[in-house]
This record gives structure tokens, sequence and C-alpha cells, in this order.
């Protein structure tokens, strides 16, 4: 029973990591219909961004805002220069648009920082916190405690705020959104700013894990796909089920189910994609899209 | 009276294809002019090639400025409020919502929120609504909120696009009743494009005829419905 909970526990703290990224990209598919294949490479780049400021001697907080900055400017920037000349082309030109940032950024880190694995700090520390007779990591705690008040920080801005309304309402009709004099271009870049903002969330949250290096993210997007299928593509609060879902499931199946173990861990992600795009391919949550020909 | 929208000469297109063939036509300040014509005559490409939804040539002046080429969303904020066939509501928002998002661009709090009830006073049924999802709405309360969205611009020139499209006959009346209001009242320009020529013509002061993309003839709303051809082939008697 205690390492059922402990199990859960390290699940959670998981599938937050998978729930946020699977956030970026579900904000990014809903006012595009595209999926940001480089979003976990944006992620581990932001990380690496935050590890070089730790080293530099910035405290971990200072370092962990200007991160977010930095992402949030980045994924603005992105979108402005190298999405938005793509953004009525055919879906496939996208595809490899973003393919083709994945293998930049990818690069890009390695040619940078090295391909050698670095430790990444935790700001909650390495000690065991004591809850009953069980032992949960601290780190575990923390993860889902930011990636919880980011989570609630950005919904309450999409629910309350005039610019959240705005850009609800450029994803769901642009056209009207236009015609009540919205800058609906401007709000896709927000929207991507927001959703690499969320990105470097979820790599500082990870990296103290799983160690930070090029490929940091690459299995984590894996996982997030398999969140937001589930969740529904269309719906980010089922995206952000379906990140601690996936996370649960993933660490239980590698402890209780013995074939498994640690190394087809990323079976289980795999099998959700296909399960739920063969069973049910708006996901949980999402909505049935139909489109008239 | 001068003219709030002078448009000549203007030409659009969709790719390669020319669906508007040179058009001349105004809208007086504070007066309500309306397109008349049949399917495919190019009614809504003309409101369309206004707001700048679609590729354009000629000019296209807006009280004294050039507005042909400018983004769909700075006409908006220059003051021209487009109410688009088939409504374009914001379907998974609230009614509320839907009217805030119309004075997005808006910076005058309090006023913003007079023209709310000001709305609310035009349509009563989305005060009763103004919780409830807009998609939801029955079509003539989703009209209604489309014109509502566009006046919480506070626009000077309004664009409406087959406002009594798919609507029962009670209702159009209604709706023409209190767009007449509202012309009367805040002295907001209006462009009405209509296939319903008679209810069009009674709610006009001017009209102009498009046939396949030319106007055929323009002239004050009555003459227009004195007119023999016009009568047999629009009005039908």
């Amino acid at each position: 029973m205690e390492i059922f909970l402990q199990q859960v526990m390290t699940g959670l703290a998981n599938g937050g990591i998978y729930a946020s990224l699977a956030l970026a990209l579900v904000m990014i598919y809903h006012s595009t219909n595209h999926l940001n294949f480089a979003q976990g490479e944006m992620a581990m780049f932001s990380t690496y961004i935050a590890w070089t400021l730790i080293n530099a001697g910035l405290p971990y907080w200072v370092a962990f805002v200007i991160t977010l900055a930095v992402s949030f400017a980045g994924g603005v920037v992105i979108e402005r220069v190298v999405v938005r000349p793509f953004e009525d082309a055919p879906v496939l030109n996208a595809v490899i648009v973003f393919i083709g940032l994945l293998v930049i950024f990818n690069s890009l880190a390695g040619w940078i920082w090295t391909y050698d694995i670095k430790q990444f700090p935790t700001p909650f520390g390495d000690h065991p916190v004591q809850l009953g007779n069980i032992f949960f990591r601290a780190h575990d705690f923390g993860a889902i405690g930011v990636t919880l008040f980011v989570l609630l920080v950005l919904w309450a801005f999409f629910r309350f705020t005039p610019l959240g309304l705005a850009m609800r309402a450029s994803a769901e009709n642009p056209v009207s959104a236009r015609l009540v004099g919205i800058r609906v271009g401007w709000m896709l870049a927000l929207g991507w700013g927001l959703a690499a903002l969320i990105g470097a969330v979820a790599g500082m949250m990870v990296a103290p894990v799983l160690f930070l290096d090029p490929s940091l993210m690459s299995g984590v997007l894996i996982y997030s796909f398999a969140a937001a299928l589930f969740g529904g593509i269309s719906s980010p609060g089922g995206s952000v089920f379906g990140g601690f879902f996936v996370g649960v499931a993933e660490v239980l199946s590698g402890t209780y189910v013995p074939f498994i173990g640690n190394d087809l861990k990323l079976i289980v992600a795999l099998i959700i994609i296909i399960g739920v795009l063969l069973v049910r391919p708006s996901g949980l949550f999402g909505k049935v899209s139909v489109s008239r020909v | 009276m001068s003219a709030l929208l002078s448009v000549q000469g203007l030409q659009a297109f969709y790719g390669q294809t020319r669906a508007l063939h040179g058009l001349d036509f105004q809208v007086e300040e504070s007066g309500i002019t309306t397109l008349l014509g049949a399917n495919g005559a190019g009614k809504t490409t003309t409101l369309r090639a206004v707001c700048g939804l679609v590729r354009t040539q000629g000019t296209i002046e807006f009280a004294g400025q050039r507005i042909d080429g400018k983004s769909t969303e700075d006409i908006v904020r220059m003051g021209i409020a487009h109410v688009v066939e088939g409504r374009g509501t914001f379907v998974n928002f609230s009614v509320e919502e839907n009217l805030r998002l119309g004075a997005h661009t808006r910076k005058d709090k309090a006023a913003v929120h007079d023209d709310l009830e000001q709305v609310y006073s035009y349509f009563p049924v989305l005060r009763q609504r103004r919780a409830q999802q807009a998609g939801t709405l029955s079509g003539g309360e989703q009209q209604m909120l489309a014109i509502s969205r566009a006046l919480m611009l506070r626009p000077r020139l309004l664009l409406l696009d087959e406002p009594s499209f798919g609507l029962a006959p009670l209702i159009v009346e209604e709706i023409f009743q209190i767009l007449a209001t509202i012309n009367r009242e805040s002295r907001v320009s209006m462009l009405v494009v209509e296939q319903n020529a008679s209810l069009a013509l009674g709610l006009a002061d001017h009209a102009f005829l498009l046939e396949t993309g030319n106007v055929v003839m323009s002239g004050a709303a009555e003459e227009i419905r004195q007119n023999d051809a016009v009568r047999q082939s629009y009005l039908g008697y």
C-alpha cells in the first residue's frame, strides 16, 4: 500500500509535467490546428537557459523568472518570424517547419552546451518528506505545486481577463474576432509565447529528475501527446487531466506489470495514443470535429 | 448630407476570379443605404470588400480617409462594424461575453457599461439570456446578439449582411423595426444587404441594385420601389 501511494505520488509529479506540455500543445492546436512537434525541444532549450543562469550564480527563483520571460519572448518571436509565413499553408508544410524547429533546437543545444548530461538543481531540496509512515520526495510535491499554480494562473487569465477573452475568441472564430477589432495575428503570437512559457516550467520541473541533456524532452513529448489525445486535443482542461492520468498509468504499469518494467514504459504512451485514435479520436473531453467538404 | 462611405471603381477578387467589376456607391452620414440583388450579384462580397476581408482594387473612402488596403482590424477600429451573414457569434461564449468582445477596442469603460444597458433595452430577451451560451440561442436571438455586438463598438457605420436570413417573418419585422429605431436614435449609418427587397426598401432611404458585380440602378429607396423593372424582378407584383 505504501509503495502504491509513493508510486501514485511520483506518477502525479510526472503527470504534472505531461499536463503542462500537453496544455502547451493544445493551446497552439486550438488556435491554429497545428501540432507543434518542437514544443518539447523549445522547453529543453529554455531549461538550458535556466541552467546557464543558475550556474552564473543567480538564485534559483530569479533564474526561474528570467527563463520564463525569455521563453515567452522567444515563443512570440518564433511565431512572428518562422511560423507566421506558413499560417495558411497546407498541414504538411507546417509539420515540416515544426520538425525543422525540433532538429534546430536539438542541434543548437548540443552545439552550445554539449551533449554531456548535466545536473539540474531542485529548489525544494533532496530530503524526503514524511507523511504518516510513507516517504515522498520533496521535489515531487514541489513540482506538483508549481504545476498546479501555473495552470491555475493560466485558467484565471483565460477566464477573467479581457486579453484572455480576446485570445479565446481568436481561437474560436478568427474572422469574427478580426471584425470586433482583435488583432488575431498577435493573439496567435501571444499563444506561442504562453505555450513556450508553460513548456519552460515543465522543463525546469522535470530536469532534476531526468537530468539535463538535449534529449531531455523527447520522451516527455510522447507522453504529452498521449495526454493531450487522451483528454481531448480540443480541450485544455481535458489535456491537463490526461497528463496526470498518463503520469500515474506510466508509473504504475512500470511497477506492477512485470514485463513492462522501466524499459518498456514508453510503450504505455504509444498504446494510449493508438487506443484513443482507434476508439475515441476526440479524446475523453474533446469535441468531435466535423468539417464539411 | 455628405457621404460617410464613398466607393469608386471597386473590384474584388477571390483568387484569380473577379467578383466585382467596378462598383460606385455611397452611404450618406446617418442614412440607411441598401444593396439589392439576386444570389451571386456580389452583395456579400461588397461588404467583405469594405471590411478588407477580400482582395480589392479601387478606392474606398470612409469619413474622408482611404481605407482600401488597410487591415480588417484597423478598419473596424475606425468605426465600421460588420454583422456577417450567418451572424458569426462566438458560439461557445456567453451572451454577455460576446457583447464585451464587441467593445474589445474601446477604453471608455463607463460608456461601455451604458451601451450594454442600451442594447439590452433594444433587445430585452438578450438580458434574460445574458449568461447563456450564444450557440444555444434561437436564430432570431443570435441575429439580435450579432447586431448588439456590432453596436457595442459604437460604430459610425454598421454593415448588415442579410439580417433576415433564415428567420421567421415576425422576428424579421421586429428586428427591422429596431434597426430603424437605432438609426433614428443613435444616428449610426447603415449599409444593408438584403434579398428581401421590399423589407430593405422599407427601411432604407437609398438603394443600389447589383447585378453580377455591377451597379445597374441607384436612387432614393422610394423611386426604386416604384420602378417597374424592380417591382417585377425583385418585389414580385
